[in-house]
């Protein structure tokens, strides 16, 4: 199908977009690369008002390789992740996880703050946010605020975004020397949303693990149970792998049952856990 | 209907139009301009036959805005020069109805020039954004493959 009839406008700074968005907020959406817009714009899911496209704004797009953290403006696409040195030196997850998302042409598109922003459950971003501890820089005409990507998912395409409020840059603080990344999802087809995904951070000799899963809540969610049971604790794989199938409680789904999803899971972990074996 | 005037350069010349908001660049490509080589499938950007390049980048056709394209360089098949390709493909029977062929050309061409010697893996990943409903994708593969040798690669 044809997107709905809707105004355009194309702010030259973001001083001039979070204006807009100031004045259209409720009834506008804004669009970056448009890879999950458009397609809900052709079907008619989505019938905004008017597009406000922030695709140009230039002090979006930058990397910033900090002190004690890298910043990552909303607009840098997703084939720019993966090529950055910054990013696969301070974040290989990041790396791994964009190999997964849709395709080459989509992710020549497809930006970062995109995905955070449309909040797809199974989206691999959101559970790499929610691993790696970021947090989210919203902006608006009533100023700026950081939010932890804990608190930014809200549930199925929900977040902690005000209508007024654009997602501006993405921190993450850097991890120790040693830091332990592994990405590793299940899709029907290469490029496909996933079934299940896992995201594990942790220091040397599993200090600290924080493990992410996405697809199987209404948000991206951390494995609170398991990640406390494998802290500085290789030794209970075993009983990990078995307790963080029973952690979640995915969603009825005629494709895929919950007991599919939990096994799944369980064999993410086990994958994982394997990769870390002397 | 609201309409934006816009400028680009399309296929190497100057174009100015006025369109709709709501146009996707490979509407406009096909009906404003008739470069009908780039074909409409699915338009939720799943099947990859609407590829064309934006600033020297393959993208989605359907997923971009004639508006978001204002200012942009966008080529379609009609230009490309990849007659070894397009050759290859012919030989080793890897199209029939060629709807598909079109994207594939060009995201097969992306690869080759980013990676001049993929593996048969790498072929098949590449190109997991373009469907193709007739051949079974093992010509498409071999085709890419035997262009990379030919290249040197």
């Amino acid at each position: 199908m044809k997107a709905p009839d809707f105004d355009y406008l194309r702010p030259e700074t973001l001083a001039e977009a979070m204006d807009m968005l100031s004045r259209h907020g409720e009834d506008g959406a804004i669009i970056a690369g448009g890879q999950s817009l458009l397609p809900l714009l052709n079907f008619r899911l989505a019938g905004p008002e008017r597009l406000i496209d922030i695709g140009r704004l230039a002090a979006l797009k930058q990397i910033v390789d900090g002190d004690g953290f890298v910043e990552i403006g909303a607009l840098v696409r997703h084939c720019d992740l993966a090529s950055s040195e910054a990013v696969a030196r301070a974040f290989p997850l990041l790396r791994q996880a964009v190999g997964h998302i849709a395709h080459p042409a989509v992710r020549h598109r497809g930006t970062i703050g995109g995905s955070l922003a449309m909040a797809d459950p199974a989206a691999e971003l959101g559970a790499c946010c929610l691993a790696l501890e970021a947090e989210m820089s919203l902006q608006s005409v009533r100023g700026q605020r950081w939010v932890r990507a804990v608190d930014f998912f809200a549930g199925i395409y929900e977040t902690a975004l005000a209508p007024d409020e654009i997602l501006t840059a993405v921190r993450l603080p850097r991890r120790g020397p040693d830091s332990v990344q592994i990405f590793s999802e299940v899709a029907r087809r290469r490029g496909d949303f996933a079934i299940a995904g896992l995201a594990l951070v942790a220091d040397n000799h599993m200090a600290n693990p924080r493990l992410a899963l996405l697809g199987v809540a209404d948000r991206p969610i951390l494995a609170e149970k398991t990640m406390a049971l494998l802290a500085n604790n290789m030794a209970a794989a075993d009983q990990a792998i078995e307790l963080i199938g029973n952690e979640i409680d995915p969603a009825e789904d005629p494709a895929y049952p919950p007991a599919y999803r939990r096994q799944l899971v369980r064999t993410l972990l086990r994958r994982t856990l394997m990769e870390l074996l002397p | 209907m609201k309409t934006l005037r816009i400028s680009l350069t399309v296929n190497g010349e100057v174009v100015e139009r006025e369109v709709p908001a709501r146009l996707n660049l490979v509407d406009f490509l096909r009906h404003d301009l008739g470069f009908t080589g780039s074909h409409v499938g699915c338009e939720q950007g799943a099947c990859g036959a609407c590829t064309v390049l934006v600033d020297g980048e393959t993208v989605r056709g359907c997923l971009l805005l004639a508006v978001q394209a204002d200012g942009c360089k966008v080529e379609t098949i009609e230009i490309m020069e990849f007659e070894d390709l397009r050759a290859a493909f012919h030989r080793l029977n890897a199209l029939q109805c060629g709807f598909c062929t079109p994207g594939m050309l060009l995201s097969a061409q992306e690869l080759l020039q980013a990676k001049p010697k993929p593996s048969r893996a790498e072929i098949r990943e590449y190109l997991s954004g373009n469907f193709c409903r007739c051949t079974g994708y093992q010509a498409i593969v071999d085709a890419v493959e035997a262009v990379a040798r030919a290249r040197g690669g």
